[in-house]
């Protein structure tokens, strides 16, 4: 399978608030809150990393989760924020995306 | 002699919402009464106006209230369309047009879009909730249709004013903000009271078996805050603005949720 590569879109709004990462697609207005895994994905988000290599080394070392199901549940993850355009998503690296900061 | 009058022509009237002064000019006089009559309260003595529209009346069309609405830039205008209106604003020259039906709806959407437009910019904003000052501190009453807004309001004490019953006017001062009567009302049929005072708590309203006050976590506050905040434009650079407002809302005033039942006794507990 080809590897993902997943960058922050500059379209949307984010901060951290409470421990949770809160995003809003300036584009559409969704807005997700997202977990600690999810948060830890969306950090790590930086358009050169595959995803495999985030659940790997990222996610897996964090929590305590089996590999395959944190995987899985990545790649849902992932296609849902894809959709609304809040995160790229391709099978080559993002080189040129800057993801926009986050304030704290 | 002539009298020179610079900024306002006879035929205006000057609606001040928040201290922002709209001033609407129309060429019918019973259009203008109407005007009068609906913001009573809210009609300005001051000859300054921030922004300046013309109305042109037109014949209803099929279209109705319920098409619906379009807000967004052109061309560094303003655009804002219904069924039953199309108006152009120009941020430039604070000058607009209206064209619209001889009715009190129209004016009333274009008025809080402006108003939410430029409050974006400032930090502030509309939000579907109910205000009342008590003691010199406003309170924010938020919910959805039949959270509670219009009950709270009817329950309110005689030292209580309200503000409104249906969408509140935050304008942010440094690190508070200031709650101001609107004349947009609800249910309750009653213009609000065209007065401010500095924000004490905002209460996402609903309705349970006691009244109690129960805290919210960051998270859903501002979730919670942004699904009842008004904002209109298709616009990526004020959405962020908006969401940025409201995180920053949500940080420096107190969110709680007020759980009431309809009697007079839950003003007993909002302080």
């Amino acid at each position: 399978m080809a590897e993902r590569y997943i960058a922050r879109s500059k379209a949307i709004a984010a901060r951290m608030v409470g421990g949770e990462m809160m995003v809003m697609s300036a584009v559409d207005s969704t807005f997700f809150t997202l977990n600690e895994v999810a948060s830890t994905i969306w950090q790590a988000a930086d358009g050169r990393t595959p995803l495999a290599e985030i659940v790997a080394g990222k996610v897996c070392q964090e929590f305590d989760v089996d590999p395959e199901r944190a995987q899985r549940g990545a790649n849902r993850f992932v296609d849902e924020l894809s959709q609304h355009g809040i995160l790229l998503v391709s099978d080559q690296p993002l080189i040129d995306s800057s993801p926009s900061p986050e304030r704290p | 002699m002539t009298t020179a009058f610079p900024t306002i022509a006879r035929e205006a009237v000057s609606i001040e919402i928040g201290g922002m002064a709209i001033a609407l000019r129309t060429q019918d006089p019973s259009f203008h009464r109407l005007i009068e009559n609906r913001y009573t309260g809210f009609v300005g003595t001051s000859p300054d106006s921030h922004l300046k529209f013309d109305i042109d009346l037109r014949e209803p069309s099929e279209s109705s209230v319920d098409d619906d609405l379009e807000v967004k830039m052109e061309h560094g205008e303003w655009l804002l369309k219904r069924g039953d209106f199309r108006a152009s604003w120009n941020p430039e020259t604070s000058r607009g047009r209206i064209r619209q039906s001889c009715n009190p709806y129209a004016i009333d959407c274009v008025l809080r879009i402006v108003h939410s437009l430029v409050l974006a910019r400032q930090g502030g904003f509309l939000v579907h909730a109910a205000s009342a000052i008590r003691g010199g501190k406003a309170f924010l009453f938020s919910g959805v249709s039949g959270a509670g807004k219009t009950t709270i309001s009817r329950l309110a004490p005689p030292d209580a004013t309200l503000l409104t019953d249906e969408i509140s006017y935050l304008r942010r001062e440094g690190n508070r903000y200031i709650a101001c009567g609107t004349p947009f009302a609800g249910e309750l049929a009653r213009v609000g009271e065209n007065c401010s005072a500095p924000l004490s708590a905002f209460f996402l309203l609903e309705k349970g078996l006691q009244n109690r006050i129960e805290p919210v976590g960051p998270s859903e506050a501002i979730q919670r805050l942004l699904r009842n905040i008004l904002f209109f434009a298709h616009d990526p650079e004020l959405v962020k603005l908006v969401f940025q407002s409201a995180c920053e809302f949500a940080s420096l005033v107190p969110i709680r949720r007020l759980v009431f039942v309809p009697d007079h006794r839950v003003w007993d507990i909002i302080r």
